[in-house]
């Protein structure tokens, strides 16, 4: 008998326009000491199971049909009185963001204790004492100090193991963890997945674990679970999902990831989402407008090198300006990109490679040190108009499709609005036309033009924000972290576009990334940068065949080792 | 901690110098002192000469320095309509509006705080909606008419309370209490319910919102998940986060419960300062309307502060934070 | 130049055809329709507007013109009691006009302070919110400390003091000419904390967004910006505000005409007349006071009710 199973599950969520299933029909199990992945994108309703199992979906939604059963005994159908003695108790969750799952006004003592006593009716001595026992368990430094510290006492990763600790409380037999890891920065992740590894086995709890990041399924899981819009679509040992997937999603979710050890020139296989229609056969970018009227001066050497850049916030104001406090976001970076070149900037969140982007296109004025731009020295500039002038040859694609595009415009005018502000056209069906076709091209269609950001998914509004950089005719393109808000299949079809208007534009393009794998499948050469300053730049290739600084070398065994199968078709 | 209290009191002191210039340049330039305080048949060198007494004739600075200097004292000169000093009427009048005041406070608190707790955690019941309905009819009925209500249904119809003034009061030193007499708390009842009922739909639909808010975030999912029951989550959990705003604006709510009784004392002929300020309004009285500004302002100060300073006791973040090793 | 233009071109509506399909589709207006405690409220506050607008039209008389007025009419009861006169269906006043006529232009010029003032502060805080959140450093600090010392007094006594300062300096007949517009000036004044407290923290969230930088790596200026693409993204809770805000307003105004420090009995608004009626309310003559004040509260509570409503609707994750 397994320690969980689920039979026939359709969780639904009624609403104004109609039911949504947001679960259908999913049979899955799990086995003591077993570690089960749930995997898919956003919208497959992987977080909806664990919900269901634990009896806490968000209103309005319900279980519509189907069986939870915990050790043969069912629990779907329990009133809300014996739930409680079944959360906590024998089945323990862990969230994703473990800086807003503690109670911030109580200490993780008296959270621990509370839920240890309500569950085992402790007396308030051996509550603590266990409570201490269990920080220890999770690997905590100090308990017995800690235990009596504020949850914003913690750093992130500090707190998903506080958080851990409260879902271990009771010895539960199953622990579900939605994500447990997506908040956290990668050398932290690998710590955490490590430790989860780790009490599974001893304790030989079976556990559910909620992700879309196929390296953390390859690291982790013993079996893993595909969910594709609401259904599961393929169940298997974790080594036999990876190596020799069945189902056509499986195989193209699992291309889609980027490759760690080499390099390939597309994503195949990577048309399954239907997001986006491919257009490129159909126009000719390099003799469309787009590719024609290039009235850029030549540049001799590097189209654009940075020197010594600086940027300081003052992260508090004070009257006295030695009493002030601040933050050396970047500190002396150098570095210069080649005509034509994808020139990449890696690092961990903070490092401050997204204020160098900032500095490059003007949106922050550095501290100090020279942006040159084909030629000139974009920092010395005051003149508006002559500024504009290289404004528009440097574009920008952003991280967060969901706020880079003004809800409040419709695509067209987000689209025209830098080609008329450059007067790159003076007739208004022209500029219609241009958007039209920059729509084509990024392969959205001409008909998207009249409707607003929010009807489209967030790879949709990544193109919206990829025409609207490529509306003034740039010939060089910064993207920031251009994919990281986006589920990997649609991250594939991101960088393929981007790939191809690189090559058939000839783009110079400065591309940052927190993710290794993207970096190598994306760029010619590489920096790599922490707090603030550059450790090292290097061919792509030479970066991760012999990295030559420590940290590069610790981010590199850090990157989840998830290779695929072997490269079919 | 200490720099932040240091910090506050700092802006503490700021807030009242720029209410003490704005009474001050009220004093000065609305209207000529020596006007209001001579008769028609004064001559000339009369007046120059009390110029003189007065100071009007010392620079702008000097002037100010003095107006300030006299204002922590209590001292803002005479009352033009009543020829007394506004010292001794702010003494007469203060503890008729402090009594009403934080009666009503108390009233709106002890009413409020509880439906607006229930309310959060009983979201879909029928009391729920009538608290809802009824707070919107609160929020949309104006004090005035609420008063006129009361009078006309307890006063004028079944004539069983009084509808002006302050009843019996007893002395004790200076303070005058009404709290003491059975026609002293008879007469405070209308009015303070009257007052209370206005800031009781404030504090309630604060106290529901902020509760609901916090009842979304994910630490009470996390505790739900963790089998913790309803009255661990609404009233250990949510209700000690809830707090936290609150106090805020309850505190600023009884600064406005002071300035707020001028209406009630208005309807109800009820001697406090507020009357004294509708009065002087009338009259163009600036040194009452100026004491009277100068109070409130003070008042709204000091519950700041203390607001803060509680703020920093409830709240580990800031009270970590600011005193770290 | 190769355009295409073969592009297919999505079904073309009309502006107003487009504009009234995008209203059909918001959840908003799905909202409204199946809430009936907002079509209610939204029925009688239309209602009550539209009969203030045309109660030239619609009163029985025009108090104002003394050719129609006879003392002898003075202190009647409602039609329906004893002493009732048929032709005063809510009775007369002291000056015998008739309490009707009195309500219908009362209200109209409550709605017209009401209106005036928020109108008026809905553009200085949307305004000074604007420039508060976008410019930030010293501006903003300026801006919010005095918008911090204000808002520590409720907004009647700054309306009270602006109306006493202006009494002072001028003379009561001029005052009395200008009382609807200090009136006005005075509520509208001691209302723009609120937008531009709640503009300048909408502002601030969206100044951060990637779709404010975009225009920035475009070229375009911070005005630009600001007005094209900061402030239609910061409107939504400002017609909240705005809504209560008219409500507030209108209490207000009637407060300060109660207190005897707003519209002179010459141009009487609701407040006016309450305050004129209380007078009489030991006599027994209660309708001159309870008519307009029950008008007064049914108003100010179709507003209240509408705004609770929108507050609500705009903000799905409340519910």
């Amino acid at each position: 008998m397994s320690l969980l199973e689920i039979k026939d599950l359709t969780v639904e969520f009624p609403s104004r326009r109609g039911i949504f299933v947001a679960v259908e029909q999913v049979d899955l199990t799990i086995n003591p000491g077993e570690i089960l992945g749930v995997v898919g994108e956003s919208g497959a309703g992987k977080s909806t199971v664990g919900n269901a199992v634990i009896s806490l979906l968000q209103s309005p939604g319900r279980v519509a049909n189907g069986t939870i059963h915990l050790k043969g005994e069912r629990i779907d159908d329990l009133d809300e009185e014996l739930m409680k003695a079944v959360r906590g108790k024998r089945i323990g969750m862990i969230f994703q963001d473990p800086l807003t799952s503690l109670n911030p006004l109580e200490t993780v003592g008296a959270q621990l204790i509370e839920t240890i006593q309500l569950h085992l009716k402790f007396n308030d001595k051996d509550a603590r004492a266990r409570a201490i026992d269990l920080l220890t368990q999770v690997g905590i430094p100090d308990p017995d100090t800690r235990i009596d510290h504020y949850p914003h006492q913690f750093s992130g990763g500090m707190r998903q193991r506080v958080v851990i600790a409260l879902a271990l409380c009771s010895d539960p037999e199953v622990v579900i963890a939605d994500e447990p890891t997506t908040a956290l920065d990668v050398s932290v992740q690998a710590q955490i997945l490590e430790l989860l590894k780790k009490l599974c086995e001893e304790r030989n709890v079976g556990m559910m674990l909620v992700t879309h990041d196929m390296g953390v399924i390859a690291e982790t899981t013993d079996r893993v679970a595909v969910m594709y819009r609401g259904k599961l679509v393929e169940l298997g040992s974790t080594e036999q999902v990876l190596k020799n997937p069945q189902h056509d999603y499986t195989k193209s979710l699992i291309s889609a990831v980027p490759r760690p050890d080499k390099r390939i020139h597309r994503f195949p296989l990577v048309t399954y989402i239907e997001d986006a229609h491919d257009s490129k056969d159909d126009l000719d970018i390099a003799s469309h407008w787009l590719g024609k009227t290039r009235d850029y001066e030549k540049v001799e050497g590097p189209l654009l090198s940075v020197d010594n850049l600086h940027m300081r916030f003052i992260t508090k104001h004070a009257f006295f300006k030695r009493n002030e406090q601040y933050l050396d976001a970047v500190k002396d970076v150098s570095f210069d990109i080649q005509q034509g070149e994808v020139f990449g900037l890696v690092g961990e969140s903070g490092s401050g490679k997204s204020t160098v982007a900032r500095m490059i296109t003007g949106i922050y004025h550095p501290t100090g040190g020279a942006v040159n731009f084909a030629g000139a020295n974009l920092t010395q500039i005051s003149n508006q108009k002559e500024l504009n002038h290289y404004r528009r040859q440097m574009q920008m694609v952003f991280q967060d499709p969901f706020s880079s595009l003004n809800g409040r415009m419709r695509v067209e005018d987000i689209v025209a609005e830098p080609i008329h502000f450059h007067k790159q056209t003076s007739s208004n069906s022209e500029a219609r036309a241009i958007v039209h076709d920059l729509l084509e091209i990024v392969g959205l269609g001409a008909q998207a033009a009249r409707k607003f950001p929010h009807e489209f998914s967030g790879g949709q509004r990544q193109r919206i924000s990829i025409a609207r950089a490529l509306a003034t005719r740039p010939r060089f393109l910064v993207c920031d972290e251009p994919t990281s808000a986006l589920d990997v299949s649609i991250q594939a079809q991101i960088l393929n576009l981007l790939k191809d208007l690189q090559e058939e534009l000839g783009l110079t393009m400065l591309f940052i990334s927190h993710d290794l794998p993207v970096i190598r499948q994306m760029c010619d050469r590489v920096g790599v940068m922490r707090h603030g300053q550059l450790l090292e730049v290097a061919q792509t290739e030479t970066l991760f065949e012999t990295p030559q600084h420590d940290y590069s070398k610790h981010l590199l065994e850090l990157m989840p080792k998830f290779e695929g199968p072997a490269l079919a078709s | 901690m200490l720099g932040f209290i240091f910090k506050r009191l700092l802006q503490s002191i700021l807030v009242m110098l720029a209410v003490a210039f704005i009474t001050f340049g009220l004093f000065r330039f609305v209207g000529d002192p020596v006007n209001n305080m001579v008769g028609q048949d004064t001559t000339l060198e009369e007046r120059e000469e009390l110029r003189e007494q007065l100071g009007l004739n010392d620079p702008f600075v000097v002037q100010f320095a003095r107006f300030t200097a006299n204002a922590m004292r209590g001292e803002f000169g005479q009352s033009y309509s009543l020829r007394i000093p506004v010292s001794e009427l702010l003494r007469e009048r203060l503890p008729a509006t402090l009594e009403l005041s934080i009666i009503s406070a108390i009233l709106a608190l002890v009413l409020g705080m509880p439906m607006g707790i229930y309310a959060a955690i009983r979201r879909d019941s029928w009391l729920t909606k009538l608290f809802l309905t009824s707070s919107l009819v609160g929020v949309s009925l104006p004090t005035f008419l609420i008063g006129i209500l009361l009078i006309l249904i307890f006063g004028v119809m079944l004539r069983w309370l009084p509808t002006f003034g302050r009843g019996e009061v007893v002395y004790l030193g200076w303070w005058s209490t009404g709290l003491l007499t059975v026609s002293g708390l008879k007469a405070l009842i209308l009015p303070s319910i009257t007052l209370a009922i206005f800031q009781m739909t404030l504090i309630m639909r604060l106290v529901r919102a902020e509760m609901l808010e916090v009842l979304r975030t994910d630490f009470i999912k996390f505790g739900r998940a963790r089998g913790l029951g309803n009255r661990a989550l609404h009233f250990r959990h949510a209700l000690k986060n809830t707090l936290i705003p609150v106090i805020t604006i309850t505190g600023l709510q009884l600064g406005s419960i002071i300035a707020f009784s001028l209406i009630t004392e208005s309807v109800f002929q009820w001697p406090g300062m507020g009357l004294m300020f509708i009065q002087a309004i009338g009259n163009a009285d600036i040194p009452v309307m100026a004491a009277y500004l100068v109070l409130i302002a003070f008042i709204f100060v000091a519950i700041n502060l203390i607001v803060d300073i509680l703020y920093v006791r409830v709240d580990p973040r800031l009270r970590v934070s600011g005193g770290k090793k | 130049m190769t355009i295409n233009q073969s592009a297919e071109q999505p079904a073309e509506r009309g502006p107003v055809a487009d504009f009234i399909h995008r209203l059909r589709d918001h959840d908003v207006w799905y909202s409204f329709w199946h809430t009936p405690m907002a079509i209610f409220a939204a029925f009688i506050a239309l209602v009550m507007v539209l009969s203030a607008i045309f109660a030239p039209f619609l009163a029985p008389q025009n108090p104002f013109d003394l050719a129609v007025i006879d003392l002898l009419d003075s202190n009647l009861p409602p039609s329906w009691m004893e002493e009732g006169d048929p032709r005063f269906l809510l009775g007369t006043d002291d000056q015998g006009r008739d309490i009707l006529s009195t309500v219908l232009y009362g209200s109209r010029i409550s709605l017209l302070v009401g209106f005036a003032a928020v109108v008026l502060s809905l553009i200085a805080g949307v305004g000074l919110g604007l420039i508060s959140g976008y410019v930030g450093g010293r501006t903003d600090a300026i801006i919010m400390r005095i918008a911090d010392i204000q808002l520590s007094f409720p907004s009647i006594l700054i309306a009270l003091l602006i109306d006493g300062i202006v009494r002072t300096i001028m003379s009561k007949e001029s005052h009395e000419s200008l009382a609807l517009y200090v009136i006005i000036f005075a509520i509208a004044i001691s209302g723009w904390v609120q937008y531009a407290r709640t503009v300048r923290s909408s502002v601030m969230t969206e100044k951060v967004k990637e779709y404010v930088q975009a225009g920035q790596v475009i070229g375009l200026g911070s005005f630009t910006i600001m007005i094209r693409h900061i402030l239609p993204n910061v409107l939504g809770p400002v017609f909240v505000i705005g809504t209560i805000h008219l409500a507030l307003a209108i209490i207000i105004e009637a407060t300060l005409s109660f207190l005897g420090v707003g519209l002179p009995p010459t141009t009487p608004s609701l407040g006016t007349l309450i305050r004129v009626g209380n007078e009489y309310l030991f006599s027994g003559e209660w309708w001159i006071t309870i008519f307009p004040g029950l008008t007064l509260v049914v108003l100010a509570l179709a507003v209240n009710l509408f705004g609770d409503w929108l507050r609500d609707a705009m903000n799905p994750k409340l519910q």
